[in-house]
């Protein structure tokens, strides 16, 4: 490498974290190897650091979530920042309050993080631009979901030992799913190649301009692959006449201990949750030996503690900056 | 005016005698802990250092020193005003009821410390914490002394104090390079 080369990055460089695709190369390596680090918390006797100490974070989701939800408090309280989780069922949102009202309410109380998960794409990047608080997307509509390609990234990296040339399947609902569009620009970055396979009403040829492999079989989408990514159904977003029926589904794609050998013989099989068992996977797959679905539910913990960590070290960077500058 | 290159503070004998006498004072001054010494260093210089005090005393009194890495970064009150990737931490085995010395390089305000006592009640409780630093500069913003110091350096507080060692820089030196 030549000497010229930029110094890598020790935080994240924007005040929020709204999609994969604003993040560099090196940015991503960087949340990768402060997870590593920050992994060990778990196993402390103490299970905890005080670097946030004093911060404050808001889970504010507008849709259902038991894990990411979890996930983020729990990464929270192991940077010891204290966490407000808020629920659309709870709040004033029910009385008719816009989105921007509730996210200034919640800055006039001196929240320094917001995590959002919302129906409409790009919800979060409005919070965003009108806060001073970092927004952290915690999935938007049928956009993205930043955190959850990270610790996909993260799963990937820790059992096959990298990502660069390794060739990626995600099978299913590709046209609903936030996590396969973060996921194709994700591995896509890090050097990986991405295969989408689905039934045509679920996956338009389409994404092939945004640089993924389109697969309607799903053995020749297998054929060399290295991670299985099963996506979810997700059944309450189909409108009618998407599938002629669940049945008509998992007869074509729905992966099974047979079909799991038209990948490499030793691929992961990886799923962002909930599962419908016997639906998109079948119970023997979820619980094989290869499935990494619960390492990727541990990882998520470490790497939302590194998103937060670096999040806030950029703030604390730039705000030194502003008053040395004045 | 051109400012005054970085002055030696010590070279490479001055680090090797001084840690040699501190090997020797830590064993003097725990004669009935001698087996439940632990010394721990802070990145990125004190490991290092923790290790040689650590073969000096194998050495000289015959005592085989666990050593450990103890990372302070998400215990320091500076977050991002510093490089500020955290590195894992490496004790070896439980610190409960052992006698841990803290080595560092040089020790300043004060800071670096505070955080790490911070980190060392999080893996443990040990019997006590002793603190070693082959430079000590002043300027103290903490109530922190230094049990074992390699050497007293008066220093201006805008100076800065460069510990380099052959594990990360090719070579032993303490250097003083005045203010700009």
């Amino acid at each position: 490498m030549a000497g010229a080369a930029t110094a890598k990055p020790d935080c994240l460089a924007a005040k929020d974290l709204l999609g994969i695709e604003p993040l560099s190369r090196d940015e991503i390596q960087l949340v990768l190897e402060t997870a590593d680090t920050l992994s060990d918390v778990a196993r402390h006797p103490i299970k905890k650091v005080p670097a946030l100490r004093g911060r404050t974070m808001v889970n504010l989701f507008y849709e259902a979530s038991t894990r990411t939800r979890t996930s983020f408090e729990l990464a929270a309280v192991r940077l010891s920042a204290d966490v407000v989780n808020i629920s659309v069922q709870t709040s004033s949102v029910v009385k008719g309050e816009t989105l921007l009202d509730t996210a200034r309410t919640l800055e006039a109380m001196s929240v320094d993080f917001i995590v959002m998960r919302h129906g409409s794409s790009g919800a979060p990047h409005t919070l965003a631009r009108n806060l001073k608080a970092s927004v952290i997307n915690a999935g938007d509509g049928q956009h993205e979901h930043p955190t959850q390609a990270l610790l996909d990234l993260y799963t990937v990296r820790q059992k096959l030992g990298g990502i660069e040339g390794k060739t990626i399947t995600l099978v299913g609902d590709i046209l609903h799913s936030r996590v396969a569009r973060s996921n194709l620009i994700a591995f896509t970055k890090m050097g990986a190649k991405v295969r989408f396979c689905g039934p045509p009403t679920l996956l338009s040829d389409d994404f092939s301009t945004l640089g993924a492999e389109v697969h309607h079989d799903l053995k020749t989408a297998l054929a060399g692959a290295d991670v299985i990514y099963v996506l979810r159904l997700q059944f309450e977003r189909h409108r009618m006449g998407l599938m002629p029926s669940v049945k008509a589904y998992t007869q074509r794609y729905a992966i099974t201990p047979e079909r799991v050998k038209w990948a490499k013989s030793d691929a992961l099989i990886m799923h962002p949750g909930p599962m419908n068992r016997g639906v998109e996977i079948a119970h023997e797959v979820a619980d094989a030996p290869r499935s990494v679905i619960v390492d990727q539910v541990a990882n998520g913990v470490a790497v939302r503690m590194a998103v937060l960590y670096l999040l806030e070290a950029g703030r604390t960077k730039r705000a030194a900056a502003a008053g040395g500058a004045s | 005016m051109a400012s005054r290159g970085p002055v030696p503070a010590m070279d490479a004998t001055a680090i090797d005698r001084a840690l040699v006498r501190i090997a020797h004072e830590i064993v003097e001054r725990n004669p009935d802990h001698l087996n439940d010494l632990v010394l721990i260093g802070i990145p990125k210089r004190g490991d290092n250092l923790a290790r040689r005090i650590a073969a000096s005393i194998g050495k000289n009194a015959g005592i085989a020193v666990p050593v450990g890495v103890l990372d302070i970064t998400m215990y320091r009150d500076d977050i991002g005003s510093r490089a500020s990737i955290p590195k894992p931490s490496d004790l070896p085995g439980s610190i409960d009821g052992k006698t841990v010395v803290l080595v560092d390089d040089v020790l300043f305000t004060g800071r670096s410390v505070r955080a790490a006592l911070d980190a060392v009640v999080d893996f443990g409780r040990p019997r006590s914490v002793q603190l070693a630093v082959l430079v000590d500069r002043g300027h103290r913003e903490f109530p922190i002394r230094a049990d074992y110091a390699g050497k007293n350096l008066p220093t201006p507080s805008g100076a800065n104090v460069k510990v380099e060692l052959s594990e990360t820089d090719g070579r032993d030196q303490v250097l003083l390079e005045e203010a700009p």
